[in-house]
């Protein structure tokens, strides 16, 4: 359980993060959105004990992460991939880690063989790939077996077989009970990962909610028909009170305002021949840019829609 | 690829393990510390360059006493002549001393260290702790080793100095120790300016530079500044005879370790501070 009250972060006149709070609760993969600068890593460095908040406090399990006993093995985190001494070698870097919090020896082959690095485990860290240091990230983070995961950006560098590996890690350790906080500017990758969402943007919170309930709450859902009647269609439509798009080609229309049942019943009760009739619901990704949009950091000159 | 498990079971904790110690912490730090090459490239040099360098000054000066002046014999001190390789191997403690801190800056690995190590203090002391305890090592057996050598060169061509002359000894075992307060230096100095490059260059700037620019000024301010200067003083332990303007031996090493004590703390309470 990591618990968020009114956690502010200010770097001079920049409000990093701003009166974020939040509950992060065990046996769930919860997905920490939003897009690049939203202040994901920042929380994230808070909640490690890296950077001191301005405002408010950040708790794991109730304790101030400095005041954790044996920090480890109540918590695990990957921030920086490469943030590893290069002329370490793999196995050497993870018992460094091990021994400073009591953990034995033999967990560090243990979790070499976990993360698929058992045959690297004598090679200095500077000759790894981004993947394989994400690897050798996750296998830090898994040396003291703890009830509390952190992984920022995890699938960065990874190749496809990697990625799936990740997500199947993310669900099996939520699945024993543990909290998994993940971080992801991808909509759909935490879509598929995640079954809880954090969304931020310029360091404020915009959602808390269930992956099913963002996606029911935010998309637009239109309906698309093709019909030889399109346009006798539209005008019964517009009469009931939906907004009707229509394209270049005359046989098609986008409807927004009724679902696909309401406007297959109108069309019927006025004998419309339908040839199409498809609910269209607005991607994920589109929903997440949606949700965002006035919180982005950065945007390309033409890029709103 | 391995299939996604945890080898042990799920979080039900607190109880089922101990806290982590500041014996857990240095026996972290010393895994680090062997587990690069750089350790034993800088301690390898400290050896060939105390050790070395100490012969050949040695043989050198060995030589050239029977055509010395008389001066020149008066103030001749074969302890000093076997140990002048140890201010040079000073260099590659240094330099060890700060990467083994500031490239944990420079990789991004102290935000690692100090994710597994929250008492920010514990690293600083557990890193400092064992650097010193190594370079006290070889630091010792350098210095021992650079006198019998020293001394054996020297012997047959002008006097030399044995162990249990007065004030040998102590000058001997003083090399060691003066080496060590200046590897807790190192990496205070690492922790607190982060940079490797800017740490090395304040280093060799305090042990080096300045020390040479006083050199320029007048007496009346000269004496005074390389008296009480911090790595000039902590040297004052090596010295068998008592130059004038210089500290007593032990006086001096003293000014060393409190100046040393000093940037240990300042980079003790900011390295707690800041944002890591």
């Amino acid at each position: 359980m990591i618990e968020a009250r009114g956690l502010v972060k200010r770097y001079g006149a920049t409000m990093a993060v701003n009166d974020l709070s939040f509950s992060i609760r065990p046996g769930l993969v919860t997905g920490f959105l939003g897009p690049n600068g939203a202040g994901k890593t920042t929380t994230m460095r808070m909640i490690l004990g890296l950077d001191a908040p301005t405002q408010g406090s950040v708790t794991v399990d109730g304790r101030s992460y400095r005041d954790l006993p044996a920090p480890m093995r109540e918590v695990g985190a990957l921030l920086d991939a490469k943030a590893v001494h290069g002329g370490r070698r793999a196995r050497d870097h993870l018992l460094c880690l091990a021994r400073s919090n009591g953990i034995p020896r033999s967990r560090v082959a243990e979790v070499l063989r976990t993360v698929g690095l058992e045959d690297v485990a004598r090679r200095r860290a500077k000759g790894f790939s981004l993947g394989m240091s994400q690897r050798l990230g996750i296998a830090s983070a898994l040396l003291g077996d703890p009830a509390v995961l952190i992984f920022d950006e995890p699938i960065n560098g990874l190749d496809p077989d990697g990625i799936h590996w990740v997500r199947t890690l993310m669900r099996t350790l939520a699945a024993e009970g543990r909290t998994v906080l993940v971080s992801s500017h991808l909509m759909s990758e935490m879509a598929l990962t995640a079954d809880h969402l954090l969304v931020i943007g310029k360091g404020r919170l915009i959602a808390d909610t269930s992956v099913d309930e963002f996606v029911r709450s935010s998309s637009q859902q239109s309906v698309h028909v093709r019909s030889p009647q399109a346009a006798g269609l539209a005008a019964l439509c517009r009469e009931a009170g939906a907004t009707v798009d229509a394209g270049t080609d005359p046989d098609v229309i986008e409807i927004t305002g009724m679902d696909s049942a309401e406007v297959g019943r109108l069309a019927a009760a006025h004998g419309i021949t339908l040839s199409e009739l498809i609910p269209v619901r607005a991607s994920l990704e589109e929903a997440f840019m949606e949700l965002t949009r006035d919180s982005v950091e950065y945007q390309a000159a033409g890029a709103t829609r | 690829m391995t299939g996604a498990t945890i080898a042990r079971t799920g979080p039900d904790h607190r109880a089922a393990f101990r806290a982590a110690t500041v014996g857990d912490v240095l026996r972290s730090e010393w895994t680090k510390l062997r587990s690069v090459r750089s350790t034993f490239w800088a301690l390898a040099a400290t050896v060939v360059l105390g050790v070395g360098l100490g012969a050949v000054i040695s043989a050198a000066a060995a030589h050239g006493y029977a055509k010395s002046s008389v001066s020149g014999k008066l103030s001749w001190d074969p302890t000093a002549v076997s140990l002048a390789g140890m201010g040079i191997a000073t260099l590659a403690i240094a330099v060890l001393g700060v990467l083994c801190i500031s490239s944990e800056y420079s990789s991004g690995m102290i935000r690692t260290s100090l994710i597994a190590v929250p008492k920010r203090g514990r690293v600083l002391a557990a890193k400092s702790l064992v650097f010193a305890v190594v370079t006290f090592v070889v630091g010792e057996a350098t210095s021992f080793t650079a006198f019998f050598v020293g001394q054996a060169l020297i012997s047959g061509h002008a006097p030399h100095a044995a162990l249990g002359d007065p004030g040998v000894a102590r000058a001997v075992v003083g090399a060691g120790l003066a080496l060590t307060a200046l590897a807790v230096l190192s990496v205070a100095t690492g922790a607190l300016l982060r940079h490797p490059a800017a740490a090395i260059a304040s280093l060799i700037a305090v042990l080096f530079v300045l020390p040479g620019i006083a050199q320029a000024l007048p007496d009346s301010w000269r004496n005074p500044v390389t008296e009480f200067w911090p790595t000039l003083a902590g040297g004052d332990l090596t010295n068998v005879h008592h130059a004038a303007h210089t500290l007593q031996p032990w006086p001096g090493f003293g000014v060393m370790c409190l100046f040393v004590a000093i940037v240990y703390a300042i980079a003790w309470t900011l390295l707690d501070r800041r944002d890591a």
